[in-house]
């Protein structure tokens, strides 16, 4: 029981961190219809800006906010600099963009700090967090940070008229240009608030899976999933996808463990849980292609 | 009277295909002028290239500034608001969002508010669905709605692709009662596109005729009801 808690809360905490990524990929999905294969690595960058934030002696949580501040401009600045001029390209040259991102961002931290694994804290005191035996502190700061991050974004765009104009300017750009809503703009602040979170995600997770320039390939995978498992258009659909992913995944090498303890059969452990995870999110898009919450979109061409 | 919105020698093209070669009329500050014209004549292409939809050439003179280059949604922030053709509202927002978005950039709630209770007061059917999702609303509510979220913009000039499409008679009634009561009562222009030409007609005070992107007639709409031409081609009788 004790151990069926455990893997159920450390899939929560990676459950969180695909949710945020899966989320920062949806937000940019939802307004461009495009999937940023750079997500991951931009997260990563950020991450190493608050590693060495804290290297010059900052406290964690300055260097938490500042790395996500700066994550937000840049990611503000790659959406006028880089992809404004193709608002009208055709999608495979945004997608080579975005894999010129990709490698961008990685090849320059592993420049910068080396292509050495490094360890990165945690900011949650052993002492007073944590449930002993259920979940570990770290496991359980991810969690709420996550949450809280989660909670306000959504509370930005459900209440505030900057949000509703970014919801407005992502479901119709024409008509938002036509009660006076800056598109252009507004795209922007989806990339840089994407780019925030997707950093959050990356400092989050970074403790859990060390520092290097390649932490975020398999994140980013799981993230795909998650947003997919959800329903690729829908931003609730995504974070529920991710934490279904997170536990999904811990769930079968725990099943798996259980069977080997009870039948001495080895069938599935931790190694396959990419694999048996993936697997099932092949199967679900079977059944329901446009995901858990999604709805189908009939288009007219 | 001083005109609001002076057009002249318009062109607009859609990629290599010209859809407008000569466009021009006046709009008097305060009147109600259509554009009248079978499908493919450019009316709404007319009113797409006031709002820089589409590329264009020519004179486009809005309250004595040239619209010229500018970017869509600044023009609309010189209290221009277009209703475009068809269902044009956010069918995912909720009636009330889709009126507040209009008055986003206005950072005081109770003036949003009050704004929001005056185009109620146009539409008092839209005020018990405010909290409806607006693609669950009627047709005619979906076109009661695009108009009253135009009149939450507080615009100088309304351009109107169409309002009565697809509707039924009695709510196109409906319908033009209250934009006649919105430019008498707001003082608004109006720019009326319709295929209805009996209606548009009774509604407005000029009327334009367009035949493949040119104006081919215009005048008084008293005088334009009874020209031959137009009585046969648009009128039907």
């Amino acid at each position: 029981m004790e151990q069926f808690l455990q893997q159920l809360a450390s899939g929560l905490a990676n459950g969180a961190i695909y949710a945020c990524v899966a989320l920062a990929l949806v937000m940019i999905y939802v307004s461009t219809d495009h999937l940023n294969f750079a997500q991951g690595e931009m997260a990563m960058f950020s991450t190493y800006i608050s590693w060495q934030l804290m290297t010059w002696g900052l406290s964690f949580w300055v260097a938490f906010i500042l790395a996500v501040a700066f994550s937000f401009v840049l990611g503000v600045l790659i959406e006028r600099v880089i992809l404004r001029p193709l608002h009208n390209a055709p999608v495979l040259s945004v997608v080579v963009v975005f894999i010129g991102l990709l490698a961008i961002c990685n090849s320059v931290a592993g420049a910068i700090w080396s292509y050495l694994i490094k360890e990165y804290p945690s900011p949650f005191p052993k002492s007073s967090f944590g449930i002993a035996g259920v979940i570990g502190p770290h496991q359980l700061g991810v969690v709420l940070v996550t949450l809280i991050v989660l909670t306000l974004l959504f509370a930005f765009f459900r209440f505030t008229p900057l949000g509703l104009a970014m919801r407005a300017a992502a479901q119709n750009p024409q008509m938002a240009r036509l009660v006076g809503v800056r598109v252009d703009w507004m795209l922007a602040l989806g990339w840089g608030l994407a780019a925030a979170v997707g950093a959050v995600a990356g400092i989050m997770v970074a403790h859990i899976v060390y520092l290097d320039p390649n932490m975020m390939g398999g994140i980013l995978l799981y993230a795909f999933a998650s947003a997919l498992v959800g329903g690729i258009g829908n931003p609730g659909g995504a974070v529920v996808g991710g934490f279904i992913v997170g536990v999904l995944e811990n769930m079968v090498a725990y099943a798996g463990n259980q069977i080997e303890k009870a039948t001495g059969v080895y069938i599935i452990g931790n190694g396959e849980k990419l694999t048996v995870a993936l697997i099932i999110v092949i199967f679900v898009l079977t059944v329901k292609p446009a995901g858990l919450f999604g709805r189908v979109i009939v288009k007219r061409v | 009277m001083p005109s609001l919105l002076e057009v002249k020698g318009l062109k607009a093209y859609y990629g290599q295909t010209q859809a407008l070669y000569d466009v021009g009329f006046d709009l008097a500050d305060g009147g109600i002028t259509t554009l009248l014209g079978a499908n493919g004549a450019g009316k709404t292409t007319t009113l797409r290239a006031i709002c820089n939809m589409v590329r264009t050439d020519g004179l486009i003179r809005y309250g004595g500034k040239d619209l010229k280059g500018m970017a869509t949604e600044e023009i609309v922030r010189l209290r221009i608001a277009h209703v475009p053709e068809g269902r044009g509202t956010f069918t995912t927002l909720t009636v009330d969002e889709n009126l507040r978005i209009a008055a986003y950039t206005n950072r005081d709630k109770t003036v949003v508010a009050a704004e929001r209770e005056r185009v109620f007061g146009y539409f008092p059917r839209l005020k018990e669905r405010v909290q409806q999702q607006a693609g669950t609303l009627s047709g005619g509510e979906q076109q009661m709605l695009a108009i009253a979220r135009a009149l939450m913009l507080k615009p100088r000039l309304m351009l109107l692709d169409e309002p009565s499409f697809g509707l039924a008679p009695l709510i196109v009634v409906e319908i033009f009662k209250i934009l006649r009561r919105i430019n008498e009562e707001e003082k608004v222009s109006i720019l009326l596109v319709e295929q209805n030409a009996a209606l548009a007609l009774d509604l407005a005070t000029h009327a334009y005729v367009l035949e493949t992107g040119r104006v081919v007639m215009s005048g008084p709409s008293a005088v334009v009801k009874n020209d031959e031409n137009v009585r046969k081609s648009y009128l039907g009788y």
